[in-house]
C-alpha cells in the first residue's frame, strides 16, 4: 500500500466533519469505529508507513500522527459535549424535592446539669484540679461535726435534712458536696485542689426556684500562702468561664461554720447582682479535724448550686423543667455547647 | 430582724439626705443580707386625723354589723361615717381618713352615700394604714389630741428593713448591734444605748422583800438578775411610740409590762422576763428539769419535760423554760401588782435544745442560742426597771443576783499574719479602726496589737476571726484577685471517664438523659416485683411525701414514672435514661462513730466511719416506647421491641471493654421470656427486655415498654487496649445453617462455632433465623469469616474449618447442619 498525503488530509477532513455532524452519543459511537479504529483509513495508513520507504517515513510518521490526535481530541471533545447534554437532560428528570424529611431516629441530648457538671469540670481540670466524688447517702459526722457544725447549733438547723432510718446509724442523705471535702483531706495530703460536683438534698419543696434534690459543685484548694485573694481570683475565672467575660463577681460577708472569713458571691449578670454561691477560708477547726498542719497550710472553698447557676445562664424561669424529665427540655441542649 | 430607721437614727447620726436603698447596700457590705425594704407610709397622705367617738348607731338588716358613728375631730359639726368594724365604744379615740385622705393602694377617700346614709370619711384598720396585717378592727388609740395629726401621732412615715442575722452575730439582734454595724460601715457616729447611768443605783439597793435567786446549774447560767418591783400599774396602756416600735419590728403590743419587756430585748438584744412576784413561792433558781415533769407555757401547750431541759423554778414547781418561753401560771396579769423580771446570761446551747426539743422557737431562744452579751443581764433589767417605774408607776425593792460573768477578754493579734492569710497588706490604722468600730479596745502600734475584745463578741477568738472582721469592715473589693493553680492534676477518672462516655454515646443516638427523683413508694416496690437486694430499701425518717419514703433501689421506678410523664403531656417516641445512684440497705450498719473534732481521729476511726456508710452503686438505666425509626411520607416507622433494649446493654458493656456472656433471665419487673442479662466475669451486671404485661398494665405505659439498667460502678476498668493487627489479604467466607433444639440461644451458638472454628477465624454473624421448622427446633443462619495473614485462604481450607465449627457446635448445642 503506497501512501498519499492527500489521501491522508481527504481522510482527516472527512472524519473531523462526520465528528462534527454527530448529534448524539450513539452516533459517536459508531464513527469511533469508522474514524479511530483499527480498520479506519487513518489506523490503516498507518499501519502502512511500515513499508513506506525510510526517507519518507518520517514525514508520513509525522503527518499521520498529527491527523489521528486531532481526530481524538476532536472525537473527546464531542464525545464530552454531548455526555453533558444527556446528563442535563436525563437528570433533570431525575430532580427530587430536597425538603422532603429524610427518615430520622430520635433526637437525643445530655441533661443540662450533665453539660454544665462537665463544663465545669474541665474548666477546673485544666487549672489542675481534681474531680473528687462522694456517696449521696452519708455519715453526720462527715456531713455536719466534721464540718464544725455540732448537734444543737443553731447552723445545722438552717439545712432541712433528710434523715434515714434507723436514726442511730446517724445517716443522712447529704446536704452538700462537702463531706467530699473532708474525706479527700482525711485521704490525702496538702496540697489539695479538688472540686466536688454532685447530687444533694434538703427537705424544701418542689417551686419554681427550690427542690428537695438538687446539685452543686463546691471546690476546695489546700496549700502553703493559700489566701482569700487566691478565693477571689478563682471565683472569677469560674464565673467569666460560665456566664461570659463580661460578668463581674463581687463577695458579700457572710457565715458558714466551716469557713471563716465567710461571704457570698455575687454576680453582675445582665444588669444585676445575682446570688450565686458561698465561699470562705477554710476554718481552722475544720482543718485540724482534718488532720491538716495549720501551721503550713491555709485553704479556701466555694460552693454554688448548679440549678442555680444553670437557671441564670440560660434563663430558665422554672425549676420545675429541670427536674421533670421531659425529653423536650433536654433535647434543647444537644449534647453540649452548639 | 425588723428594724425601723426612726430607731437606728436614735443611735447613728446618719446624714440627713442618706436614702434607704444607700442604708440597705450599708448593711449588706459588712454582711447583713436585706430581705426587704418596707417604705410605710410612703403612699399615705392625709388628712387622716384623731377622732373621739361621740355616738354609735347601729344599723340592722345587713349581712353584717354595722355602725353610725359621729366623731368629733376638732370640727364645728360632729362628722358621721360608716363603719364595719364593732371594737370600740362610746369616747374610744380613733383614727379618721376624711375626704381628701389617700390611703395605700391609691384608695381615695371621698365622702359617699352608703347604707343610706352620708359616710363622709373612714376610721381606719392598722391594715389600712399599711402598718400591720391586722384588720381584726380598727385602731383604738390610747392617747391622742383629738382633731390632730394622726399620721404622726402613730409615727407612720418610716422605713422598716427586714435583715437576715448570721447565726455567729446574736449580739445584731438588736437595734444596738445593727446600729453599731451601720454605724460602721458608713463611718458614722454611733452611740451604745447599753451605756445607762441607772444600773449601779439599782444594784445598790438590797431588799428582804425583793425576790431572791441561785443559779443551781452553772453549765445553763453564769449570771442572772432578778429585779423586783411593787405597786406596778400594769393597767396602764403602753405608750404610742413605744407601741408602734414594738409593731414596727413585727411583735405585737401585748400589756404595757411585757411591752417592755420586748421593747428592752428589741433594743439591746437581751431578753427578759417578768414573772408575778406573788405567784412565786420561795426563791427562783436556774437548774434542770429533773424531777419536774410538765410546764404549761404562755402559749397554754402543756409540755412535757426532759431532765436536761433548763428551767426557772421556784420551791415547788417549774415556772419557766429557761429563755424559751415563761410559764403561764405565774404570767403578768390584770391582777398583778408585784413583778420579778428576770435576766440571765444563759449557756446558748442549752436553750437550744429546750428550743429544739420542744420544737419551740422565740424570739428570746432565737437571741440566746447566739448567744448575748453577758453584760447585759445587768444593764438590760436596769433599763427594764427604770422603764417600769417611768411608764407603770413601779416602786423598785431591790435586786436578787447570782453568778458573774467573765467580762473582760484580751488577744494579741499579727497584723502581718492577717494581711498574709487575707491577700492584703493592711495598714495599722486600717485594723485598728476596723477593730474599733466593732467594738474592740485596741493597744500598741506596731504589728502585734493588743485587743480588748467586747463582751458581745464571743465568737471572736482565732486569727481568722478578726481576719474576718478586718476584712468586712474594710470591704472585701479591697482584697486583690490571683489565680492558683494546682499541682498534679490528673485529669477524670475511669469512672468518671466511663460515665461521660455512656452519657454522650445513649445522647447521641437518640436517648434523653433525664433525673429522676430518688424517692420512691413502697406500692412501687411491690408492683415492681422487687425481691432480694432490691426490696431492701433505706426508709427516711422525714420524708418529703408520706407517699414516697423509700430510697431507690434501682433506677427503672423513677424512669417508668418520667415516660409516663412524658407521654401524658403528648410524647409517643421515647427513648430516656438517667446515670444516677442507687441505695441498698444490705449490709448491716454498724453503730455511728462521732469523734470529736479537736484533732484528726485516729486511722481506726476514720476507717470506721467511713465502714458506716453504705456503699452505693452507680447505674445507667433506660426505657424506651413507641418509634425508633419515625413514620414519615415514605412509610410507617420502627419499633422499638425487646431487642433494642437488649442491643443497648450490650453497646454499654462493650463501650466499657469488657467482655460478657448473655443468658436468658425471669428477672421482676421484666417480662420472663424477654428478658437477658448480661454477666461480666460471672456477675450479673446488667438486665434488659420488655417490660412484664403486669407492670405495663398496672402503669399505663404504651405496650411492649422496654427498659434495661447496668451497673455501671461494677463493671471492672478495662485494661490499656492492645491494638490488632490489620492484615490485608481478602477475607473468605462460608455460610451455615444450623437446625438446633429452641431453647439453644444464639449466643451458645456462636460461641461453639467460634471455639470449633480455629484462629483463623475473623468474626461469626447471625445473618438469619427461621423458627417454622416445628418439632420444637429452629434454625440459625451464620457467616464465618476467614482471614490469614500470609496467604489467601483457599475454598478447600477455609471449608476444613467450618466443618470442625460445625462440628463444634453439634458438640455443645447438638446443632445440625439445615439440609
Amino acid at each position: 500500500m503506497s501512501l498519499e498525503q492527500g489521501q491522508i488530509e481527504s481522510d482527516l477532513a472527512k472524519a473531523l466533519k462526520a465528528i462534527a455532524a454527530t448529534a448524539d452519543l450513539d452516533g459517536l459511537k459508531q464513527i469511533k469505529i469508522d474514524y479511530i479504529g483499527d480498520k479506519s483509513p487513518l489506523a490503516k495508513a498507518n499501519q502502512a508507513l511500515a513499508s513506506v520507504d525510510a526517507a519518507s517515513r518520517a514525514n508520513f510518521g509525522k503527518l499521520i500522527g498529527s491527523a489521528r490526535a486531532q481526530v481524538n481530541q476532536e472525537f473527546e471533545k464531542k464525545s464530552a459535549e454531548l455526555a453533558n447534554v444527556r446528563d442535563s437532560q436525563v437528570l433533570l428528570t431525575e430532580r427530587v424535592d430536597v425538603t422532603l424529611p429524610g427518615r430520622r431516629t430520635l433526637k437525643g441530648g445530655l441533661h443540662p446539669l450533665t453539660i454544665l457538671t462537665n463544663e465545669i469540670s474541665d474548666l477546673f481540670i485544666g487549672l489542675g484540679y481534681k474531680v473528687a466524688e462522694g456517696p449521696e447517702l452519708e455519715s453526720e459526722w462527715l456531713n455536719f461535726d466534721a464540718l464544725n457544725i455540732p448537734a444543737d447549733h443553731p447552723a445545722r438547723t438552717m439545712q432541712d435534712t433528710f434523715f434515714v432510718q434507723p436514726l442511730e446509724a446517724k445517716l443522712v442523705l447529704r446536704t452538700h458536696t462537702s463531706p467530699v471535702q473532708i474525706r479527700t483531706m482525711l485521704d490525702h495530703k496538702p496540697p489539695l485542689y479538688v472540686i466536688c460536683p454532685g447530687k444533694t438534698y434538703r427537705a424544701d419543696e418542689l417551686d419554681a426556684t427550690h427542690t428537695p434534690v438538687f446539685h452543686q459543685v463546691e471546690g476546695l484548694v489546700v496549700d502553703e500562702g493559700i489566701t482569700m485573694a487566691d478565693l477571689k481570683g478563682t471565683l472569677d475565672y469560674f464565673a467569666k468561664s460560665i456566664f461570659g467575660d463580661e460578668v463581674t463577681t463581687r463577695l458579700r460577708p457572710s457565715f458558714f461554720p466551716f469557713t471563716e472569713p465567710s461571704a457570698e458571691v455575687d454576680i453582675f449578670f445582665n444588669g444585676r447582682w445575682i446570688e450565686w454561691g458561698g465561699c470562705g477560708m477554710v476554718n481552722e477547726k475544720v482543718l485540724i479535724a482534718c488532720g491538716v498542719d495549720t501551721k503550713k497550710y491555709t485553704g479556701f472553698a466555694f460552693g454554688m448550686g448548679l440549678e442555680r447557676t444553670l437557671m441564670v445562664k440560660h434563663g430558665i424561669t422554672d425549676m420545675h423543667d429541670i427536674v421533670e424529665g421531659d425529653v423536650r427540655f433536654t433535647q434543647s441542649f444537644g449534647v453540649g455547647k452548639k | 430582724m425588723k428594724i425601723p430607721l426612726s430607731w437606728l437614727r436614735e443611735y447613728v447620726t446618719l446624714p440627713a439626705k442618706i436614702t434607704a436603698e444607700q442604708i440597705a447596700a450599708a448593711f449588706v457590705k459588712v454582711g447583713f443580707e436585706v430581705e426587704g425594704i418596707d417604705y410605710q407610709g410612703r403612699d399615705l397622705t392625709g388628712p387622716v386625723l384623731v377622732g373621739k367617738v361621740l355616738s354609735i348607731e347601729e344599723l340592722t338588716g345587713h349581712k353584717k354589723p354595722i355602725r353610725y358613728v359621729g366623731l368629733d375631730l376638732g370640727e364645728k359639726k360632729t362628722r358621721f361615717v360608716i363603719c364595719g368594724a364593732s371594737n370600740f365604744k362610746v369616747n374610744d379615740l380613733v383614727v379618721v381618713a376624711v375626704p381628701g385622705a389617700v390611703l395605700p393602694g391609691d384608695f381615695k377617700i371621698s365622702a359617699r352615700q352608703t347604707y343610706e346614709r352620708l359616710s363622709d370619711g373612714m376610721i381606719c384598720s392598722a391594715k389600712e394604714l399599711g402598718i400591720s396585717d391586722d384588720h381584726a378592727g380598727i385602731i383604738v388609740l390610747a392617747e391622742g389630741k383629738i382633731g390632730s395629726d394622726a399620721i404622726s401621732l402613730l409615727d407612720i412615715k418610716d422605713v422598716v428593713f427586714d435583715i437576715a442575722v448570721n447565726p455567729d452575730r446574736g449580739y445584731a439582734m438588736s437595734v444596738r448591734g445593727l446600729a453599731r454595724e451601720l454605724a460602721g460601715s458608713l463611718r458614722c457616729k454611733y452611740v451604745d444605748p447599753a451605756d445607762i447611768k441607772i444600773t449601779k443605783k439599782l444594784d445598790a439597793i438590797k431588799s428582804s422583800k425583793a425576790v431572791s435567786v441561785k443559779i443551781e446549774d452553772k453549765s445553763g447560767a453564769d449570771a442572772i438578775y432578778i429585779r423586783t418591783f411593787e405597786k406596778v400599774n400594769v393597767k396602764r396602756p403602753t405608750p404610742l411610740w413605744m407601741q408602734r416600735r414594738i409593731e414596727k419590728c413585727g411583735m405585737r403590743s401585748i400589756s404595757l409590762a411585757v411591752d417592755i419587756t420586748n421593747y428592752v430585748m428589741l433594743e439591746l438584744g437581751q431578753p427578759l422576763h417578768a414573772f408575778d412576784a406573788d405567784l412565786i413561792s420561795g426563791g427562783l433558781r436556774v437548774a434542770r428539769a429533773n424531777k419536774f415533769s410538765k410546764l404549761t407555757t404562755l402559749d397554754k401547750v402543756e409540755r412535757k419535760l426532759a431532765p436536761d431541759n433548763l428551767l426557772i423554778c421556784d420551791g415547788k414547781s417549774a415556772l419557766a423554760l429557761a429563755g424559751t418561753m415563761g410559764g403561764l401560771a405565774s404570767e403578768v396579769s390584770g391582777k398583778t401588782t408585784r413583778i420579778a423580771l428576770e435576766a440571765a446570761h444563759f449557756d446558748p446551747l442549752s436553750i437550744a435544745r429546750n428550743s429544739r426539743f420542744h420544737m419551740l422557737s422565740s424570739e428570746a431562744s432565737r437571741r440566746i442560742e447566739r448567744n448575748t452579751d453577758p453584760v447585759l443581764a445587768q444593764v438590760a433589767s436596769a433599763r427594764a426597771g427604770r422603764l417600769l417605774i417611768e411608764l407603770a408607776g413601779a416602786k423598785y425593792l431591790g435586786t436578787a443576783q447570782a453568778g458573774s460573768p467573765i467580762k473582760k477578754r484580751k488577744v494579741k493579734i499579727s497584723i502581718a499574719q492577717i494581711s498574709k492569710f487575707i491577700g492584703y497588706n493592711y495598714s495599722t490604722k486600717q485594723v485598728k479602726d476596723a477593730l474599733s468600730l466593732i467594738g474592740c479596745k485596741v493597744a500598741g502600734g506596731g504589728s502585734l496589737l493588743n485587743v480588748e475584745v467586747p463582751t458581745w463578741r464571743p465568737d471572736l477568738i482565732s486569727s481568722a476571726d478578726f481576719s474576718e472582721e478586718i476584712a468586712r469592715v474594710n470591704g472585701y473589693e479591697l482584697i486583690p484577685a490571683r489565680l492558683p493553680v494546682g499541682k498534679g492534676g490528673a485529669g477524670l477518672s475511669a469512672l468518671q471517664i466511663r460515665k461521660r462516655q455512656i452519657a454522650t454515646m445513649l445522647a447521641t443516638q437518640g436517648f434523653s438523659e433525664v433525673i429522676n427523683s430518688p424517692f420512691v413508694s413502697q406500692e412501687m416496690v411491690d408492683l415492681l416485683g422487687f425481691t432480694g437486694d432490691r426490696a431492701k430499701s433505706f426508709r427516711i425518717a422525714n420524708p418529703m411525701s408520706e407517699e414516697f419514703p423509700l430510697l431507690r433501689t434501682h433506677l427503672i421506678p423513677g424512669l417508668l414514672t418520667t415516660l409516663n410523664r412524658n407521654i401524658g403531656r403528648g410524647g409517643k417516641d421515647l427513648a430516656i435514661f438517667e446515670i444516677g445512684t442507687v441505695f441498698r440497705n444490705t449490709t448491716p450498719l454498724g453503730k455511728a462513730v462521732n469523734p470529736a473534732i479537736d484533732k484528726r481521729p485516729s486511722a481506726k476511726v476514720v476507717s470506721d466511719i467511713y465502714a458506716g456508710v453504705p456503699k452505693q452503686m452507680l447505674f445507667v438505666g433506660g426505657a424506651v416506647a413507641g418509634e425508633k425509626t419515625l413514620s414519615n411520607w415514605q412509610g410507617s416507622g420502627e419499633n422499638f421491641i425487646w431487642s433494642d433494649a437488649i442491643a443497648k446493654a450490650v453497646e454499654i458493656v462493650e463501650a466499657t471493654g469488657n467482655e460478657f456472656e448473655i443468658v436468658s433471665s425471669d428477672l421482676a419487673p421484666w417480662h420472663p421470656g424477654r428478658c437477658a442479662e448480661l454477666r461480666v466475669g460471672g456477675k450479673p451486671i446488667a438486665h434488659a427486655g420488655e417490660l412484664h404485661p403486669r407492670v405495663i398494665t398496672a402503669l399505663n405505659l404504651p405496650p411492649r415498654t422496654c427498659v434495661f439498667a447496668v451497673i455501671l460502678s461494677e463493671l471492672p476498668v478495662a485494661k490499656t487496649i492492645r491494638a490488632p493487627r490489620i492484615w490485608n489479604l481478602p477475607a473468605t467466607v462460608q455460610d451455615v445453617a444450623l437446625v438446633v433444639k429452641k431453647d439453644i440461644t444464639a449466643d451458645q451458638l456462636q460461641r461453639a462455632l467460634r471455639a470449633g472454628a480455629g484462629e483463623l477465624l475473623e468474626s461469626v454473624t447471625l445473618f438469619d433465623r427461621y423458627d417454622q421448622i416445628g418439632d420444637g427446633k429452629v434454625s440459625l443462619a451464620f457467616t464465618l469469616s476467614f482471614r490469614a495473614a500470609d496467604r489467601t485462604l483457599t475454598a478447600d481450607e477455609v471449608g476444613r474449618y467450618r466443618d470442625a465449627a460445625v462440628a463444634q457446635a453439634g458438640k455443645e448445642c447438638g446443632a445440625i447442619l439445615r439440609s
